[in-house]
This record gives structure tokens, sequence and C-alpha cells, in this order.
């Protein structure tokens, strides 16, 4: 591939990563601390107690510092589609504009506006007005984050689609398909739970930093009590959709399961690796080193959750390039070659059918549709040369996906752990479990991003899973423009979350006004 | 009967809507821009940036909004303008996201950089954020540069597999190199400071600030009218990107825009009853001073006057994006609209539009029952 291209992608690429990834610090804690404060105001006005009003709105300053940033973080990556992903945008926009401009419509507007009234109205609407708005808030918010994994989902699994040769794009045929995939759910489900977990570990984090310095302990203790409680139920909903999300990725992205296991050779009745260290020496996908230097595996768990069967074949990373192995439906799997050749089979039939067309050869033009349809679903590998080409990064994907197990298996026992502290009122007196619970909030966002990290490197090469890689996508911007706004948004969204960190641990210092 | 060529003009009629709405919306914008002079002692600039900072998240989503139903309705424009005009769109972009933190942040403990930084943030969004949208649609008129070549994707040649190239090295900054432009870049950040002192004259309960914003009525609506003038005058008497029904031909044809109007009765009816809506906001509140309601009136003149400005550059048989380096890559409604489909479904997702603006109704009004003062600020809990 051209170097100059090459450059182009890796920074429209880098910028996205960018803006996502910070996007991503505020997105978690809005969702989560939005439904606890939701919560806090509700007891408020079916108890009348004051104690949980100001309790409420000293988490909803905090909100509100962070919501400000994860909005002006949030409107460079809609427009980025179009601005640096042109041929992406082209290609697909007919089906991929839709949840976007669903989520404008139905979403930001519920929560831009019930926001004004939650900051501006608790003098001015009545309380349970007042209430709903701030649920209003929450709720806009989650169905935002509805329609943005929708669009997400469909980018990793392509459905309700068909490609229509006279535009040169893919068209929606079912709406249902793309907004009730079953992807598309998952992700849902896994990433406001996961949001949710995130809010209560920081709620939980910071209220251990008053015990910790002996203030506002009546306010910590009863932040605490909501927060563990909603952080215990969200991790378990975590722990089931992350087992549905496994599956989700088994079915529909075989290659990105095998880069999180790091599996090379598939195998039958495959174990989950709890722990691993992988090997920095492997450098081919065919060679014969070992891809691991230690692992200790829990058997088979990896195909019963893959396949929902213990003793289901798992293809690696060797299995999905070469073929031939047996699919689920009974098929024999195709190898990297064969889906090429049938990719460029469809890409010069795409080619000749518009030559055909322009010059009036319509039964020309009729065949060569069918063979753009008989080979469709590989046509993104038309783009593609090497075997490599289709295999992401396996290290990045490897841990990051390790360690977001990991952490979200240790926050199951910590909120078991602080729910069983606070009820026998033990946990005001616990210095090491104030000071893990402070800093369990870094571990959270961590494994939050890590997540993203898992799902967006292990779908490399694709922008749309087999039909458009990165390459293929990106727009027409020199690669030097591109690193110049990469360097403005770097050195910008560095600037404010410096400011944003501040303010917050300012507001945080100051305390709740009791 | 619902046909694809109806879908096609009710959405190039929704987006000029949402195109109207946002340049009204820009009156916080407007206001940003003067908070160094329409406000001159601190509680002065604290008052102006409360009354603004309750309203600049409409704005924002609709700016949002507006970009995610271009996306969905016209792909091709979204592909072709902001993969091509990088930079003005970028800039643009640039002038939202230090927006949108600065209300938040300026008066906030340990905000690091000071107030004035965030203030200043407001300014530069402010200029920009209504200056370059009035540039970026004047080219709606005056034309870009660019050129779509779909066969591209397969036929990875030196530019890659590019489908919408942009054919100026300056990515969308030669805007700048057209006077016309500039007219309607002027126009619009001076319209968006008159509706912002419109605003302040209605919603402020604070005798300096009322008078000063009577004046800056005045200073800010006479440069607006005359580069608006300049650039509807200029438009209606220049060329204009016409096409040829029946061949899909894109062709120059004299006087088009003029001519739009004219085979437009309606559009041009409304128009000239936005025009002079703006203008009556304007002079009653310059020439009466107990007229308060300017806002209203220049307001939704302004939603009326654009709406049919961005209908005369789509509709009639009209190239809406014209490419003046490839004519037959210009962009039309029907040749760069989504599928029958995907239009059908949006259709349908608009009609909870009506839901959605009944309760930015009830929310405004929950609001602004009174006028906003200083002693307000405290009581209502969360303050700029």
């Amino acid at each position: 591939m051209d170097l100059l291209l090459n450059a182009a992608v890796g920074w429209a690429r880098g910028q996205f990563a960018l803006t996502a990834g910070y996007h991503w610090i505020f997105v978690p804690l809005t969702l989560g601390l939005g439904v606890i404060m939701a919560i806090m105001e509700t007891i408020y006005v079916r108890t009348g107690d004051e104690k949980w009003k100001k309790t409420a709105k000293f988490w909803q300053i905090l909100f509100g510092i962070n919501f400000a940033i994860g909005v002006a973080t949030g409107i460079i990556l809609e427009f980025q589609f179009g601005t640096n992903w042109s041929n992406y945008s082209l290609f697909v926009g007919d089906i991929f504009g839709a949840p976007l401009a669903i989520e404008g419509i139905l979403a930001f507007f519920l929560e831009a506006t019930f926001i004004s009234i939650m900051f501006f109205g608790w003098n001015r609407v009545s309380k349970k007005m007042h209430l709903a708005s701030t649920w209003l808030v929450t709720l806009g918010a989650t169905l935002s984050a509805f329609w943005i994994l929708v669009a997400n989902a469909w980018m990793q699994y392509p459905v309700g689609m068909e490609f229509n040769p006279d535009t040169m794009r893919n068209e929606m045929v079912d709406f249902w398909a793309v907004a009730g995939s079953s992807i598309a759910m998952n992700k849902f489900f896994h990433t406001v739970t996961s949001s949710w977990g995130l809010g209560a570990a920081f709620v939980v984090g910071v209220s251990s930093w008053y015990l910790i310095k002996k203030r506002h302990q009546d306010f910590a203790l009863r932040s605490i009590k909501i927060a563990t409680i909603f952080g215990l139920i969200s991790f378990i909903l975590i722990a089931v959709s992350g087992d549905g999300s496994a599956y989700e990725v088994t079915q529909k992205q075989p290659m990105k399961l095998a880069a999180m296991e790091g599996l090379y050779e598939g195998k039958e009745g495959a174990g989950l690796v709890a722990i691993g260290l992988l090997n920095p020496k492997k450098e081919a996908y065919n060679d014969d080193i070992n891809p691991y230097l230690f692992k200790i595996e829990i058997p088979k768990l990896l195909s019963l959750m893959g396949y929902r069967n213990i003793n289901a074949f798992v293809p690696g990373i060797k299995d999905v390039i070469d073929g031939g192995y047996t699919l689920p439906d009974g098929t024999t799997a195709l190898s990297f070659r064969e889906k090429r050749e049938r990719g460029l089979l469809a890409h010069k039939a795409l080619a000749d059918y518009q030559q055909a067309k322009s010059e009036g050869r319509d039964t020309d033009a009729a065949n060569f549709e069918k063979v753009i349809k008989d080979n469709y679903s590989y046509f993104g590998y038309g783009f593609l040369e090497k075997e490599k080409d289709v295999i992401p990064n396996v290290p990045l994907t490897f841990y990051m996906f390790h360690f977001m197990v990991l952490v979200g298996g240790y926050f199951i026992l910590f909120f078991a752990v602080v729910w069983y502290f606070h009820q026998k009122k033990k946990m005001e007196n616990s210095k090491v479990l104030q000071y893990i619970g402070l800093w369990s909030i870094l571990l959270a966002y961590l494994a939050s991003q890590f997540g993203w990290v898992v799902a967006e490197v292990g779908r490399q090469p694709w922008t749309i899973q087999d039909v458009l890689p990165v390459q293929a996508a990106v727009s027409g911007v020199p690669a030097g423009n591109v690193m110049t706004t990469f360097i403005l948004f770097a050195v910008l969204f560095t600037v404010l979350l410096v400011a944003e960190v501040t303010i917050m641990l300012k507001q945080i210092r100051k305390g709740p006004d009791f | 009967m619902i046909t694809y060529e109806f879908l096609q003009n009710y959405w190039w009629f929704i987006i000029s809507l949402l195109g109207g709405l946002l340049v009204f919306l820009l009156f916080v914008q407007g206001g940003q821009s003067m908070i160094h002079s329409i406000s001159k002692t601190e509680d002065e600039k604290k008052l102006v940036i409360n009354a603004l900072g309750r309203k600049w998240e409409y704005t924002f989503t609709t700016l949002v909004t507006f970009g995610g139903a271009f996306f969905a309705s016209f792909p091709l424009f979204y592909a072709t303008s902001f993969g091509g005009a990088y930079w003005v769109w970028m800039l643009l972009l640039f002038s939202f996201v230090v927006q949108a933190v600065s209300y938040e942040f300026q008066s906030k403990p340990g905000n690091v950089f000071g107030p004035k930084t965030y203030r200043a943030f407001l300014f530069f969004n402010g200029i920009i954020g209504t200056f370059i949208l009035g540039v970026a649609v004047a080219t709606f008129f005056t034309g870009s540069e660019f050129t779509i070549n779909k066969v591209n994707l397969v036929n990875f040649g030196a530019a890659g597999s590019v489908m919408s190239g942009w054919d100026n090295p300056l990515h969308g900054l030669e805007a700048l190199g057209n006077l016309r432009n500039w007219c309607l870049g002027l126009a619009v950040l001076f319209l968006a400071r008159t509706m912002a002192s419109l605003f302040f004259v209605n919603r402020l309960d604070h005798k300096v600030l009322h008078e000063r914003s009577r004046k800056y009525t005045l200073y800010n609506g006479v440069p607006f009218v005359v580069f608006f003038l300049a650039f509807l005058i200029w438009t209606l008497v220049s060329d204009g990107y016409a096409v040829n029904p029946d061949t899909r031909e894109v062709f120059m044809e004299p006087y088009k825009y003029l001519h739009n109007f004219i085979q437009m009765p309606v559009v041009l009816v409304i128009f000239l009853v936005g025009v002079v809506a703006v203008l009556w906001g304007i002079s009653g509140t310059v020439l009466n001073k107990s007229f308060n309601k300017g806002i209203w009136f220049t307001g939704i003149g302004t939603v009326l006057a654009v709406t049919m400005l961005l209908l005369v550059a789509g509709y009639n048989n009209t190239a809406y994006y014209p490419s003046y380096t490839n004519l037959q890559s210009s962009l039309t409604v029907q040749n760069s609209s989504s599928s029958e489909f995907t239009l059908t479904a949006m259709s349908i997702v608009s009609l909870l539009v009506p839901f959605v603006l009944a309760y930015i109704v009830y929310a405004w009004r929950a609001l602004e029952g009174k006028k906003l003062k200083l002693e307000d600020l405290k009581d209502d809990g969360h303050a700029y």
C-alpha cells in the first residue's frame, strides 16, 4: 500500500482513537452518576428528608462539571465520520446516518432541555417536576448511548442492508434488523451497565476519601449505601452481558475472539485464559513459536462461552486465515486467499457494471450485478493484500481484554465487601478499605477504556466487518492536515482534562453543603 | 401519495428548517462575541454569561442534530463537504468544543487558566462559529471545488480509493477568497449580535444593560442589513447552478436564484415576511423604548428567511452544493439523498419533532417566567 495513504489512515485512526478515548472518560460517569443522583433525589422526594436533597445536589455539581466536557469532546466524534472517513460516509451513510440523526432528535434534546430544569429549576418548578427532569436527563443520556451503540454494533456486524451498484453504496432494507440486532442489544446492555458500575465506583471512592479525612461522614456513608448496592447489581449484570459479548464476538467476529485470547491454533473444548503472558518472539501467525510464555487456563470455558457447548471447536488466528474448518452452519470456512479472490471478483464486476451501464449494455450489466451480489460478503477482502492484514494487534487486544475481565471480577468482590462492612457499621473505621475504595476509581476508569480498546482494536482492519477496511474508508485529506488537527485536539483535550480534574478535586475538597 | 421525490423534498425542507432554527439560536454566539463590549463590570459580565449560559445547549444540540440529520438524509453531502472542506468544518467544530466547557468552567474555583481564558473561548466561538457557518452556507450559492467519481472505490488509483475528492489543496479555506462568502459570513455574525442584543432587552432585569442593549441593536443591526443585502443582491444577479430536469445535467443559468424566487411565489412571500419581521424587531426596539419583544419578531423572521433561502438553494431544479471545477459533480437534492427506505424511516421519526418542540417550550417557559436579575443567580442553585 502507498506510504502516503498509510500515513493518512494512521493519523485519521489516531485522531478517532484520541477523541473517542477522551470522550469515553466522561460519558460513563454521566450515565452512572446520573442514575445514582436520580435515586438519591427520589429518596428525598419520597421522604422529604433535606439531607438527601443536599446529597443529591452535591453529586449533581460533579455531574455538571463532567457533563460539560463530555459534550465538548462528543461533538467532534459525529462530524469526524464525514471529515476523516468520507468514503465510509458515502458508502454506508444511508444506514449509519439514521441512528445518529435519531440520537440528536430523540436523545440530545431530551438531555439538553431537562438539564436546564435540573440545574436552574430547584426553585422554579415543583419537587416532582424537578425529580422527573433529573430522571429524564439520565434517560436522554442512556437513549443517546443506545443509538450510538446501534451504529457501532452495525459496523461490527452489518445487517439489514443491500449493496446498490448504481448508487455505489449500501442501502438500508430493514430498520429493525439494524436497531434490534443481537449484537447491538448486547453492546448497549454491557456498555450501560459498565458505566453504572463506574459511577458507583466513583461515588464509593469519593465518599471513602471523606471517611479517610473524617469529614462529612454521615453524607459519605449515605452515599456509599446507595452506590454499593447499585454497584454490586451493576457488576453482576456486567458479568452476564460480558458473557453475552463473548458469545456474540465468537459468532460474528472470530478473528477478534482469537486475538482477545491469543489463540493461534484452534481447538475443540478450548479453555479460557485466566492469566497469561504472551511471547514477544512470536512474529508470524503460522510460525511454530509458542504464543504464550505462561498461562493459566480454565478448561473448556471458551468453547462453552462462545458456542454454549463445552466441546465446540473454537478457531484460532491460523484457522480463520487458512480456513477449512466447519462453521456452525455446517459450511466450510474459506481461507483468506479465497475470500480475497472473491472480493476482487466483486470489485472487477462493479467496475465492469458501471462501464456497461454507461454504455447502455443492460444484459451485461445484469450479469455483472449477479457476480457482485454473489461475492459481496467478501467485498472488503479485495482491498487487502496479505494474510497479516486481517490480524489485529494481538498483544494489545489480549492484555486489555484480560485486564478488563479481572477488574470486573474484582469489583463484584469489592462491592460485596464494602456492603458487608457498611451493614456491620465498620466502614467508617476500616482505613484499608477506604484507601482501596479511593484507588479503585482508577481501576474502573481503566477497565472501561480498555473495553473499548478491545472492541475497536480487535476488529481491525475493518471499519465495517468484511465489507470495508480502514484504508478504503478514509477521506482524501492529506496526512499532514490530519496530523495538525490531531495535535490540536490532543493539546486542547489534555488541557481541558487537566482543568476538569482540578475543578472536580476543588469541589470535592470543598465538600457538600451541610 | 408519498413518492421518493416527495420524501427527498421533505427532507430538504427539514434540513432547511433546522438551518433556520440554528441561525436563530446563534444569538448565543452573538452574545458571546460581545461579552467584552456590552458588559463592562464584573456583575454585568456575570449576568450576561448566565443569561446566555441557560440557552447555549439548545444551539449546540441543534448543530449536532443538523449534522446528524444531514448525514442521514444527504450522505453524499456529508462525505463531500466535511471530508473536503476539512478546515472550514474543523475550525467550526473547534470553536464549539471550547464553548461547551466554558460556561461551566469559567467561574469554578480551580479552573487552572482563570475566567479570562474561558471568556476568550466564548468570544472565539462567538466570532468564528457565526462567521464560518455563514461562509459555509454561502458556498451553497457560490460553489466549491470538488469532483465525485464513485468508481474510484474499486480502481485504487493515485488518490487511493477516495470517491469524493476535493480539488483545492487549501481544503475549504479557499472559500475565504470569495468576497460574496465574506458578505454572508459577516451578515450572520452581525445578525447573531443583533439578536443577542434583542435577547438581553427581553430577558435582563438590569437598567444599564437594558439601555446599552438597545444601542447595540442599532450598532449591529445596520452592518447586518448592509452585508445581508450585499449578499442577497449579488446572489440574485449572479449566474446560478441549474439542473436540467430531463437530463439531470447541471448548467449555469443567469439570474437562477432570482428565477427561483419568482417561480416559487410562496417561498418568496414567506421570505419577505421573514425579512420584514427581522427588520420590525430591530427597528421597533431601536425606536420604541418600551418595546421588549423584538427578539421574537427578529428570531422568528430569521427562521423563516433562512429556511426559505435554503429552499431556494435546493428546490426548483437547482444544485444546492455546486462544484465549479466539475459542474456535473454538483450535488442536488435528488442525486445526494438517502434511499427511499431510509428517508421513509427517518420521516416516521420526524413525526416526533412536535413532541420535542413541546417540551422545549415547556422548559423554556418554566425557567423564564420572570426576567433574570443578579439576585436570582444565587437562588437558582447553579450559577456560571
